[in-house]
């Protein structure tokens, strides 16, 4: 630990020296194979996904919605019944690439579609919960000692972070949007809402202990106002660790929202998401089994993936755990 | 001491009133309501919807709501909106059906993390830690239920082990032993496939937490003073990396509710986490919001005694 201690001071002086992290930080993230896999994997996501919202609903090459009965439960490369089905109808190039669901709609332009709306229920749950937590961590951990009434912020907000982890999370998530009515939107809230206890916790924490450092005095003592010192100065030494239960939290949203879907209180349609494909296609899973395996191996591949990244983040950024490896 | 014990359990009965307040206000404030439930139904005439609402107190405000549902919860006559039943015995006896299934669940992760971690820590970066690295991300990342059905698809045919509800048809009139075997089988896969998700984590944090300390100098001074390997581990690191799991005990305990929804909904078993689930779908407000008040007490139940064992099990700590 001692070895390391220099290091991380030079790491937070005042003005953050990026351009001398970088040579460390990338090295090590690439280093470690298996989160330098899985950042491959999210950004052929994220080209897939962006894809597939201009491919589906703004230039309609893959549709989603179309319904062909004579063609329903087509294995995967079968080709259309174009006999059949209307010329508009039909497929592009003719095949399924995934094969049709029970109602011949093509499961390949499904994916497509749900690729996206899986991605941005992960971003947009965890953009709230990261708003949400690192504003509540950082006011409990700068103004701690202000008191306002009876009571000291930090009490206030900490007390209220305590009550929010005594609820059983997946149950009051389940709760308020079986209540609510059903809509994609209030998910991505409702799952954001829930999940910031963690964020605020060790955002405080951070904060706590910036706020004795030299670089947080020095700025106070030039006159800095507050607000700044806070956003500029001390948010982006404190920023690793949310960086890294961030990524991770994009993974546990995707499937707690697949979770959802299972039980019935997930996204309605006409939105495809990987979760309501794999939750409609268990139905199926004699008849037409690459209706269950493919969403299901989609999400394994992309949280998987999600999960390996923040792995790797959290190496990379923690010089304490970095020296210990090599 | 005492003065610490008792503004603790001061505190957490604090915290407790506001939860049920908090509970209280999200599910009455969300649009949906138990007379709505069957808005299809041509014989719901608007009379009938008044008379519920008159009996369930849903047109009273809020707080006196709240202070009927703590007044009916204290003298325990609070009745469930769906059937009319008792709420207290009613949970009580789905609690009865999912404390085995949870007791052979911690019993599965926290008997196999701990070797696998420990083994991982101290065979670092070999193929077994590798593996077990790569394989704990998967089991993390698979959706509970994918997996489930993939092993329920194996295991039907191979394995011939039940996967259905708690006990075989037509066993009520066997003799207990049997009863008892048939109980353990049907246990088996459904406390497997909701262990998954645990082992894997908590065998990651074990491994860590046991690199950390086999890093510190009092394991070299260990080491270097001419002691057996094993008792390096096992006696001086071990002990020390087992302090955090201290804390772990705290969050366990609400697994019982919020974490059984979905497995108990797979393999049809009736414990407090399928009653949950039914409760929502029928807007049966007593029984969510008992069910949540629960789940609040045993969490700060669990908290307040992972916070005691840890007086006790670091002497570091002082009480000021």
């Amino acid at each position: 630990m001692s070895a390391a201690q220099p290091q991380t001071m030079a790491g937070e002086a005042p003005e953050p020296d990026l351009a001398g992290e970088a040579p460390a930080f990338w090295p090590t993230f690439w280093k470690n194979r298996m989160a330098a896999a899985g950042a491959v994997v999210l950004v052929i996501l994220l080209g897939l996904a962006i894809a597939g919202k201009v491919l589906t609903e703004w230039w309609i090459v893959f549709d989603t919605e179309t319904i062909r009965l004579p063609d329903k439960f087509k294995p995967p490369f079968s080709e259309a019944a174009l006999g059949v089905i209307s010329a508009p109808d039909a497929p592009v190039f003719g095949r399924y690439l995934l094969g049709t669901d029970e109602l011949g709609r093509d499961v390949f332009a499904r994916m497509l579609q749900g690729s996206f709306v899986s991605l941005s229920i992960g971003f947009v749950a965890v953009g709230i919960s990261v708003l949400i937590g690192t504003a509540l961590g950082a006011l409990a951990g700068f103004y701690g000692n202000l008191r306002l009434g009876i009571i000291t912020v930090d009490t206030l907000i900490m007390r209220f972070t305590d009550t929010m982890m005594c609820f059983p999370t997946f149950f009051l998530i389940l709760t308020v949007v079986a209540l609510l009515p059903p809509s994609i939107y209030n998910i991505m809230i409702v799952i954001g809402l829930t999940s910031w206890t963690g964020t605020a916790r060790f955002v405080r924490a951070e904060f706590l202990s910036l706020r004795e450092r030299d670089f947080v005095v020095a700025a106070q003592a030039l006159g800095v106002p507050e607000i700044r010192i806070m956003f500029r100065h001390m948010l982006p030494s404190a920023m690793a660790p949310v960086l890294v239960s961030a990524t991770i939290d994009v993974a546990s949203a995707i499937l707690t929202e697949s979770a959802l879907s299972f039980l019935g209180f997930g996204v309605q349609p006409p939105y495809a998401t990987w979760g309501n494909i794999l939750a409609d296609g268990k139905d199926f899973i004699f008849d037409a089994p690459w209706l269950f395996f493919t969403p299901g191996f989609a999400i394994l591949i992309v949280v998987l993936a999600f999960n390996l990244v923040g792995e790797g983040l959290r190496e990379a950024l923690n010089p304490g755990l970095r020296e210990r490896r090599t | 001491m005492w003065a610490y014990i008792l503004r603790n359990v001061w505190q957490r009965l604090i915290l407790l009133v506001f939860v049920s307040i908090l509970a209280h206000s999200v599910v009455h404030l969300a649009p949906g309501e138990p007379s709505e439930v069957d808005p299809s139904n041509p014989r719901m005439k608007p009379e009938d919807i008044a008379r519920i609402r008159a009996a369930f107190h849903l047109d009273d405000p809020l707080y006196l709501q709240y202070i009927y549902w703590l007044r009916d919860l204290a003298s325990g006559d609070l009745k469930s909106f769906k059937d009319s039943q008792p709420v207290l015995p009613k949970i009580g006896q789905r609690l009865l059906n999912s404390l085995p299934l949870f007791l052979l669940t911690t019993l599965i992760v926290w008997g196999l993390s701990f070797p696998t971690g420990i083994h991982a820590a101290v065979h670092r970066d070999s193929p077994f830690d590798r593996s077990m690295t790569f394989l704990s991300y998967t089991l993390i990342s698979i959706p509970g239920f994918f997996l489930s059905y993939l092993v329920i698809l194996g295991v039907v045919d191979t394995l011939d082990v039940p996967v259905i509800g708690m006990s075989t048809f037509g066993m009520d009139e066997a003799v207990p032993v049997f009863q008892w075997m048939d109980r353990l089988w049907h246990l088996a896969i459904p406390a497997l496939m909701s262990a998954v998700m645990g082992i894997a984590i908590l065998s990651r944090y074990v491994r860590s937490q046991m690199l950390e300390v086999i890093g510190q100098d009092y394991v070299r001074t260990a080491r270097a003073k001419g002691l057996p390997e094993d008792v390096v581990i096992y006696r001086h690191a071990l002990r020390n990396a087992l302090l955090p799991f201290v804390t772990m005990f705290g969050f366990l305990v609400p697994g019982l509710i919020g974490g059984s929804v979905i497995f108990e909904q797979i393999f049809a078993w009736p414990g407090l986490g399928r009653l949950g689930y039914e409760a929502i779908l029928a807007r049966d407000f007593p029984v969510i919001l008992t069910l949540n008040f629960i789940a609040a007490v045993l969490t700060l139940i669990g908290t307040f005694v992972a916070d005691i064992l840890y007086l006790f099990a670091d002497p570091r700590i002082q009480i000021e």
